[in-house]
């Protein structure tokens, strides 16, 4: 029997402000968030050198947060911990929420776009502002100067470690959470950052390939361009041990984990994608869309996607074996125009085949979708002239603008206030899309429920990331067997009933139902 | 054909759900509170900040249109039984072929001395929430929750949530000791008292005391004459049929609505299910009056198959339930009594963190499992309602406790522990037999 102190009896458990030391503690953070953010926004402007700056930002940042993780769990029981979400400015899309969208966004667009802003020296000129700041840790790690991706990918690791030991205090009943994130904080921190990191500085004279043995193509886009097969096999013993692990994962490895154990071996326990989301991201995983029409949406995004990469590749590994570049001219408004169509007919085919449905989210996403490409079609269209020329290598460039690029880095992790935090893995990820395709018609994954025990509350789907409507399934005794699910656990853990659970057995037992068999709650029958 | 349901909670929406899958009759699902079925089990998470209004929804607003089930937002004033007409609070009115009450139920209020003032409410459905909400806008400094059951916890924990300081006063002599053994009470008694509450045993509610406003401003406890100053008084003292509106009609009526195992009531062509339902003759090891989500699901369900011609009786198979108690799970397949009756046997264990234990009740005689209670522990429906239905023995099951394990992967099972307390207890000599996992659940299924 715990010992229950009789003085604690009377007191609230939940005092309805910050205490002293959440407060101190968010401040620590606060301040190395604007040691980052200052260098970053005075760097254009002035020469200072903001080098100093670097050990007390990253410290600030860690200790505040991993001190306010501790003070804000430590004195109260172990358990769900959701109180407030949806009253919280910042988790439930209140002014806090835009307004980290905004600078999270902005941070993107300038280290896609305009690295230069954040610091980068162009055309061999030194580094100065935040890339400079980070210069002596690039230099202890790899040789040499940091570039934005170098301060991107130690940011990364940094909140992932930091807010990944959140999320272990907050699951701290939980086992299954705790070693899912020692994982992906593991995963991040080694095959990401650090060992690609030294394996660049011990083969320091090398033309760049990718060194991150766990990220494999089709989310490392480039994997089979012209230029990174040559420099993996151009690139000694490690560059043809990468080329052949990059084949082998594909074609083997990732299969075959996918078999056994779902796409969560990928999604939720390895991927850096995974990782963010499942740590920084935790906060605002209810944001998630639950609706049919969203699911409608993430189909034919994510396999259009998909087909998308599937092509370039083909044609990329093609011109690259014989030698023959593809190409032909179109005008920049057919392509516009055939845009135009195309969305037209998905969304007269959505309102035939679902009439009752809305489609007002539909319409939205195809508005946003051709009105952002359309745009960066004009503006290129403005500066080359009358066509565009397509061939092998710009297709692929388009592809790492639109998809790499810009839905991957700004909307994947810009809005995760406002959509999620699984908006990337969702609707636009093809590795996930292939681990999906895998995971629903041949894998031996499941989230099993159990009998006919549960209340259909909705806490599953609530607080599903992926947007799945878990209860959907759970509420006709189902198991739930789907191709988006990445296995992050949480719907087990907030269910209140113990209806749940994650779990690997022969493909064949999965007990899939169709909506004409549905034959209510009966157990045993 | 037309069919009326009033009541749109998961008994009448079930029931219209099967009504539709079964037959093109038209469909009319009646609601006075919601525009749309919500889970009434979510309530709670609402008011806590877990979940919106929306998400408490199964299913989404177009579902009825598609599914051609008309939804009428209104309260029936009364109902002509013999001219087959429900008659609006509005003044409208409804003609029907076939009529299904399924109109729940509503918190008991045992007359006490300022049980309607300003500031005194239940919780059960959606405008009690909302009157929560509007009673919680001021600053309340101390609530009082009178009753520990089910809904007494939860509204503790809702208003914790909302940092308001929370006094239970509880009737029995430990947390829900009408219906848990001893053991299991004390395990939530403690968890209540970890969490911070204020928890008063074997206490009654004499009086509310009313200011000069007729709002609540304290209550006063029976046993000790002591006045606790309150802005907010919860009065959970559990539920009972709502069934007001229809006493004085040919209806037959005692506590609820009476029906036989075909969900019929006494006037042809009207069905009655569940919370506001009562069994004139019971299913064997059932109580007469059901008040849990899936006996609703089960018995809507029966009501549409009677209706569409297939005569079906209720049988809804072995007793299970499960509720969490703030932080602890809970979950019982067959009938745990709080005393052990004359002819059984318990086995207890408990985990040294006091927050989960296992309590299993069988025959002395023959060994036969009668029933089990676990806490902090998730076990297997499906194989427990097997064991059940073939009436295994104790050691049969204890042996395969493994196989019907059902917590997440990674936990720390305590299965070998929990074998080795109960072979001290009962002289038993039981090893562990199947391992743990789906495999040795889906071998043990179909044995």
């Amino acid at each position: 029997m715990s010992q229950v102190e009789k003085s604690l009896s009377i007191a609230n458990p939940h005092p309805p402000h910050l205490n002293t030391q959440q407060k101190l503690s968010l401040g620590l953070t606060f301040v190395g968030i604007l040691m980052i953010i200052l260098p970053w926004l005075a760097g254009n402007f002035s020469t200072t050198d903001y080098r100093f700056l670097l050990l007390p930002a990253l410290s600030l940042i860690g200790i505040g947060t991993l001190w306010y993780s501790y003070v804000s769990y430590k004195d109260i029981p172990e358990g769900i911990k959701n109180n407030g979400n949806y009253f919280n400015s910042l988790t439930n899309k209140g002014t806090l929420a835009w307004i980290s969208g905004i600078v999270i966004t902005g941070f993107y667009v300038c280290l896609y776009w305009f690295p230069q802003t954040l610091g980068l020296g162009v055309g061999g000129a030194a580094n100065s502002g935040l890339v400079q700041m980070f210069d002596p840790l690039s230099y202890a790690l790899n040789g040499k100067a940091a570039s934005q991706w170098f301060v991107y990918g130690a940011l990364y690791t940094l909140i992932i470690l930091v807010l990944g030991v959140k999320f272990m205090i907050k699951y701290r009943h939980n086992r299954y959470q705790q070693i899912r994130t020692l994982s992906v904080m593991f995963f991040q921190t080694a095959f990401a950052f650090l060992i690609p990191e030294f394996l660049a500085k011990m083969n320091g004279d090398l033309a760049y390939f990718s060194k991150d043995m766990k990220n494999m193509w089709p989310l490392n886009y480039y994997f089979f361009e012209d230029w990174h097969l040559n420099n993996m096999l151009n690139g000694g013993n490690l560059g043809l041990f990468m080329l052949i692990l990059g084949i082998a994962m594909i074609l083997v490895i990732s299969p075959l984990l996918t078999y056994f154990y779902g796409k969560r071996w990928y999604c939720s326990w390895v991927c850096g994608c995974g990782g963010l989301a499942e740590t920084a991201g935790d906060p605002f995983r209810h944001l998630s869309d639950k609706s049919k029409e969203a699911w409608h949406i993430e189909r034919i995004l994510i396999y259009g996607i998909l087909v998308f990469i599937l092509f370039t590749t083909a044609l990329v590994l093609t011109t690259y074996f014989t030698g023959n570049s593809f190409s032909f001219q179109m005008n920049p408004y057919l392509i516009i125009c055939s845009l135009i169509v195309i969305a037209g007919i998905l969304l007269f085919a959505e309102k035939k085949l679902y009439p009752e449905m809305p489609n007002k989210k539909s319409i939205i996403t195809a508005l946003v979708i051709v009105g952002t490409v359309s745009f960066f079609i004009i503006w290129k269209f403005i500066y080359t002239g009358q066509t565009f020329q397509f061939d092998t290598y710009k297709l692929r460039s388009w592809y790492a603008f639109f998809v790499g690029a810009a839905f991957s880095g700004v909307i994947g992790v810009g809005f995760y206030p406002l959509l999620g935090s699984r908006v990337w893995c969702r609707f636009g990820c093809p590795m996930a899309a292939i681990l999906g395709l895998q995971q629903r018609f041949f894998s031996r994954f499941r989230i099993t429920t159990n009998g006919a025990q549960c209340i259909s509350c909705g806490n599953c789907s609530t607080y599903c990331e992926m947007g799945i409507d878990v209860r959907w399934y759970a509420q006709r005794g189902q198991d739930i067997v789907r191709s988006s699910c990445v296995g992050c656990g949480v719907c087990s853990a907030v269910c209140p009933r113990g209806v749940l659970k994650l779990e690997n057995g022969p493909v064949e037992s999965r007990k899939i139902i169709d909506i004409s068999e549905d034959s209510g709650i009966r157990v045993n029958v | 054909m037309h069919i009326a349901i009033i009541g749109n909670g998961v008994t009448g929406t079930t029931c219209a759900r099967f009504i539709r899958k079964f037959s093109n009759y038209k469909i009319t699902l009646i609601s006075g509170e919601t525009d749309h079925f919500f889970s009434r089990t979510a309530l709670m998470y609402i008011y806590m900040g877990h979940m919106r209004y929306e998400d408490t929804k199964p299913y989404e607003d177009w579902f009825w249109k598609k599914n051609n089930i008309e939804l009428k937002r209104a309260w029936v004033k009364n109902i002509d039984f013999a001219g087959k007409t429900l008659h609006f609070e509005k003044g409208d009115i409804l003609n029907y072929d076939k009529l299904v009450i399924a109109c729940g139920s509503k918190p008991n209020k045992f007359g006490w001395k300022g049980q309607d003032l300003k500031g005194v409410q239940g919780l059960y459905s959606y405008q009690d929430l909302e009157l929560l909400e509007k009673n919680t806008q001021t600053k309340i400094n101390r609530a009082v929750i009178v009753g520990g059951g089910l809904i007494g916890i939860e509204l503790a924990e809702m208003l914790h949530s909302r940092h308001i300081p929370v006094t239970f006063l509880v009737r029995e002599p430990n947390y829900w000791s009408n219906v848990l053994p001893e053991g299991e009470a004390k395990l939530v008694n403690n968890h209540i008292k970890e969490h911070g509450f204020d928890l008063r045993l074997s206490v009654n509610l004499d009086e509310i005391v009313a200011d000069e406003n007729g709002r609540a401003k304290a209550v006063k406890v029976k046993e000790t004459g002591e006045i606790i100053e309150c802005q907010l008084v919860g009065l959970t003292a559990g539920v009972s049929p709502n069934i007001n509106w229809l006493k004085n009609t040919d209806l037959a009526i005692q506590r609820g609505i009476m029906v036989n195992l075909h969900q019929e009531t006494n006037i042809a062509d009207v069905y009655a299910g569940g919370d506001c339902a009562q069994f004139n003759d019971p299913v064997e090891g059932r109580r007469p009056i059901e008040q849990v989500w899936y006996t609703g699901k089960m018995q809507g369900k029966v009501i549409a198959e009677n209706i569409c011609g297939r005569k079906t009786q209720y049988d809804p198979g072995p007793w299970f339930n499960s509720a969490k108690f703030l932080d602890i799970e809970y979950q019982t397949y067959g009938v745990v009594f709080p005393n052990l009756q004359e002819e059984q046997q318990r086995f207890y264990w408990e985990h040294e963190d006091g927050k989960k234990c296992v309590d299993v009740v069988f025959q002395k005689d023959n060994r036969q499992f009668v029933g089990i209670n676990v806490f902090g522990i998730r076990l297997r429906h499906e194989l427990f309602d097997k064991f059940l239905r073939e009436k295994k023995s104790v050691d049969y099951i204890m042996e395969n406790l493994q196989a019907a394990a059902f917590d997440p992967e990674f936990f720390k099972y305590h299965e070998q522990e929990i074998i080795s307390a109960f072979n001290q207890q009962t002289g038993a000599n039981i090893q562990l037999k199947s391992k743990k996992g789906l495999k040795a659940f889906l071998s043990l299924m179909r044995r």
